[in-house]
């Protein structure tokens, strides 16, 4: 019990250490900016009244950090007035800044999309399920022959399309020429369905091959030869006893391929002009070099993808008694 | 090694002929514009077509495989060299050395979803060749690291490293003359695989518009330039959109068929 405690408290120590750099690293990049904020934002022509104005009402004005070493200056202590403070002050309030564009709450903004997102990531992810677990089962029990090969084939393939390549041409053949489905937008319920299809097929891809090869791991386990010696049927050893067990890898591979959903839906999003997170952070964010919601943006993503990996790690050690014990 | 990686080994033979000599094989020049051919259908004069500022698209596709190569050479270069040193030391030292490394740094740099923190660095920095280099290495190095560690963890428990420090080798010595030599060979996979990785990453920011900016025919970018046309004219988007899919396909091969030929328990024949 004190060990399980241990731990714990050591996984929970290491996602908050994670987690504070991860914020930390999109609290610095924004000094990166080539220019200022402010110039990027008003332009080459604004009076240096409206730039301080601009300073001042994002806190552009305040020091970048507790402290400041300069040529001029030296070593300065600014204390907690200082923007990588107000940053995390105003985060632990739910508060991710003012859009520099539109004023608006940044967090409002990501609320706006973020179910769009997580509803295109989830459906896509059914499409992978639905495609990777008959294709891996139908290679695993093929070990070698041909229809493995075959599927191993598609499986390689689906990784190496790039759902840019993959999704127009979706389009060409739903959209254009046989006119089923919408090419784009996300006002209709049967509009999800390109983009999941898109960005399903290439973690469908890296799913089959997880699936068959924990269905060939697993059907040389002795409780196989067990149940076969029962005189169970073939399908029974596969679905009652194989896939059970075959599963549970495939699990947090689900999971950790959750951030690759993410990222990939960037691109879906813009695709599809899929009204998510992706397209608020490439349209609304970097198009219009609106910093403070690229932040958010960023952030948001990254923290979702964090909250996901712990829970697929909650899951996984359910499943599996054996990785509790190490 | 199976039949595959011998298509793979072939495909990325042609693409690096074809980066190399793309000059001479090249029927136009990459940025003349004729505006009356746009999006011409291929034809003789253009085997691939026109684009829609009249660009002829097999001389684009053939200097794209420039860029790529270049930035995926780099990229796997440079992610490996950071990735094999940051991944040994963590494996050799271990202990505390270990624990910053690898339960912490690897973690941080893995709870960016893939492309993420390389579309934020570029979107904060601009885009530009340099920066999506810089990037993509910043994303790369961990995966060649994590392996790294692992090989050498294993490893520095063999016989040999044991008779090497029994002999009065210093820590350098025994970490870069014993064990890498020994610990490379899974490394060679994900070179191949990274390769893969990187092309198509190069692709993808450059089809965000946040790769290398054009005229430059980068592949991503020529996908992105016709999107809004392919539905009319598909060959724009096909041969660009082909070219990208066999080149990350062939290195796939290649890292899939050397892992298994590497990893006997996955070998099937």
């Amino acid at each position: 019990m004190k060990y399980k405690l241990l731990s714990f408290a050591r996984q929970a120590g290491l996602i908050i250490l994670v987690a504070w750099t991860v914020v930390s690293l999109v609290t610095f990049l924004i000094e990166f900016v080539p220019g200022t904020p402010a110039t990027a934002i008003l332009g080459e022509t604004a009076t240096q009244e409206q730039i301080d104005n601009f300073n001042r009402k994002h806190g552009l004005d305040r020091p970048a950090f507790f402290f400041s070493i300069s040529t001029d200056e030296g070593f300065e202590w600014h204390g907690l007035n200082n923007r990588y403070y107000d940053y995390f002050a105003g985060l632990l309030r739910g508060d991710l800044g003012t859009s520099f564009r539109t004023d608006r709450p940044v967090l409002d903004m990501i609320l706006e999309r973020y179910p769009a997102t997580i509803k295109l990531a989830l459906a896509s992810m059914l499409v992978a399920i639905g495609i990777a677990i008959p294709l891996g089962i139908l290679a695993g029990t093929n070990k070698g022959r041909i229809i493995d090969n075959a599927a191993s084939f598609v499986a390689l393939l689906g990784i190496s399309l790039p759902t840019f390549v993959v999704g127009p041409f979706l389009v060409y053949i739903f959209a254009v020429k046989l006119e089923f489905l919408r090419p784009t937008g996300s006002l209709y319920p049967e509009d999800i369905i390109l983009p999941a299809v898109t960005l399903g097929a290439a973690l469908s891809a890296i799913l089959t091959r997880m699936v068959r090869s924990s269905v060939i791991e697993e059907l040389g386990e002795d409780y196989v030869r067990t149940a076969r010696a029962k005189g169970l049927s073939e399908r029974t050893v596969i679905y009652k006893h194989v896939l059970k067990n075959g599963l549970i890898p495939v699990v947090t591979i689900l999971g950790l391929q959750l951030g690759v959903l993410l990222a990939g839906s960037i691109i879906t999003e813009k695709i599809f002009s899929w009204q998510g997170l992706g397209l608020l952070l490439l349209d609304e964010g970097i198009a219009k070099r609106d910093y403070r919601l690229v932040q958010g943006c960023v952030l948001v993503i990254s923290l979702t993808y964090i909250l996901a990996n712990t829970l697929t790690d909650v899951v996984y050690r359910w499943l599996d008694p054996r990785i509790r014990l190490n | 090694m199976n039949r595959l990686t011998y298509i793979g080994l072939a495909i990325a033979s042609i693409v690096i002929f074809v980066a190399i000599f793309a000059p001479f094989l090249a029927t136009h020049d990459v940025t003349a514009q004729n505006l009356e051919l746009r999006f011409a259908a291929p034809s003789a004069e253009h085997w691939f077509g026109t684009d829609g500022l009249g660009r002829d698209v097999f001389s684009r596709v053939l200097f794209g495989a420039r860029i790529s190569l270049q930035v995926g050479i780099i990229v796997v270069t440079v992610s490996a060299i950071v990735g094999i040193f940051i991944g040994s030391i963590a494996g050799f030292y271990g202990g505390w050395v270990d624990r910053i490394l690898s339960g912490y740094l690897f973690n941080v740099f893995l709870a960016f979803p893939g492309l993420l923190l390389a579309i934020a660095f570029v979107a904060f920095l601009g885009a530009g060749l340099d920066k999506l280099i810089v990037a993509l290495c910043i994303i790369g190095w961990v995966g060649y690291a994590r392996v790294m560690r692992g090989q050498v963890l294993k490893v520095r428990e063999y016989d040999f490293v044991q008779a090497a420090r029994a002999l009065g080798a210093s820590n350098m010595r025994i970490l870069f003359t014993h064990i890498l030599p020994n610990a490379i060979q899974p490394l060679i996979v994900q070179s191949s695989l990274g390769m893969a990785g990187a092309v198509l990453s190069e692709a993808s920011l450059s089809f965000l518009g946040l790769g290398i900016p054009p005229p430059a025919p980068s592949w991503g970018t020529m996908i992105e330039e016709a999107r809004n046309f392919f539905s009319i004219y598909p060959h724009v988007l096909f041969f660009p959109g082909a070219a990208i899919a066999l080149t990350v396909l062939a290195f796939n091969f290649i890292g899939d068929g050397l892992r298994e030929y590497l990893d006997p328990k996955q070998r099937t024949r």
